[in-house]
């Protein structure tokens, strides 16, 4: 259990550090990233190589344990728990869209919204604040319609 | 370049979490099991988020100047709780966000991921470029 404990906190510490160092956490990057159609000929192309680079090393290491290696279960855990839905629901692409769209106007994803806030700033905490009180409305929408994810 | 590292950094961290626990790294859904635990696995994702924090923290001790952001601190307070809603809300119900589809469902090749990560880049752009010319929200 322990170990478990330790993996992830230092896996949370690479995360973080990664965010950092990609420029993730900076809105004017995003946004900057985000605006194609402006910057067309000046666009940063630099978080492109943010996903790329997530992207490749995800998908070696999956690769590598589930097909080359057939690891029959992860090495501190008896099973995988990995999402095995399918099935493309009316839920998936709202909230995506919605996602999308709060993504667009500030420029921050739960991410680097939750590393930013060693910044210390107001602007910060009052963004987390109503991205929890989201979740939060979702758990209460959820009781009454019990979307279908 | 230095992009490119921080992103390898990001897959080392969730090819971390997959190979020794065998879970996808969703920033988003993480943080959710956190305020609403399910069964006992909540203590791990508690250590996850205290990593990310700390890693915040010493990220901006070494490296304040690539934590500081001009737009940031020109949003207005309503601008800023309308986006952080939208982007709670909408990461739950649609199962995840950059991390957990972007990353790590894409890399698995999941259908359910690759679209998920088409709608809400393309919404985030689409998003951007009528702000910026209808500048409606503003």
């Amino acid at each position: 259990m322990i170990k478990i404990y330790l993996v992830s906190f230092i896996s949370g510490l690479i995360f973080a550090l990664g965010l950092g160092l990609s420029g993730m956490v900076l809105p004017e990057k995003v946004l900057g990233f985000l605006d194609v159609f402006e910057n067309w000929g000046n666009w940063d192309p630099s978080l492109i190589f943010v996903m790329l680079g997530a992207m490749l090393i995800h998908m070696i290491s999956y690769y590598w344990i589930k097909k080359i290696k057939k690891m029959p279960y992860p090495i501190l855990s008896q099973e995988w728990h990995l999402p095995t839905k399918k099935e493309i629901t009316p839920s998936l692409l709202v909230g995506s869209v919605l996602f999308g769209i709060g993504w667009g106007l500030v420029g921050l994803c739960p991410g680097p919204a939750l590393v930013s806030l060693s910044k210390g700033q107001v602007e910060i905490f009052i963004f987390v604040a109503n991205m929890i009180f989201g979740m939060i409305l979702f758990r209460l929408l959820n009781k009454i319609f019990n979307f279908k994810r | 370049m230095i992009a490119l590292i921080g992103g390898m950094l990001i897959g080392i961290s969730t090819a971390i979490l997959l190979i020794f626990c065998g879970r996808v790294t969703g920033i988003s859904g993480i943080i959710y099991a956190t305020i609403y635990p399910s069964k006992k696995d909540w203590a791990w994702r508690i250590l996850f988020l205290s990593g990310l924090l700390l890693g915040g923290i010493l990220f901006q001790l070494v490296a304040p100047e690539r934590m500081i952001s001009q737009l940031l601190s020109s949003y207005s307070y309503k601008f800023l709780s309308l986006a952080g809603l939208f982007v709670g809300f909408g990461t739950i119900l649609g199962s995840g966000c950059t991390s957990g589809h972007g990353v790590c469902g894409f890399s698995r090749l999941s259908p359910r991921s690759i679209l998920a990560t088409l709608i809400f880049m393309s919404t985030a752009i689409a998003t951007v470029a009528i702000k910026k010319y209808f500048l409606i929200f503003l």
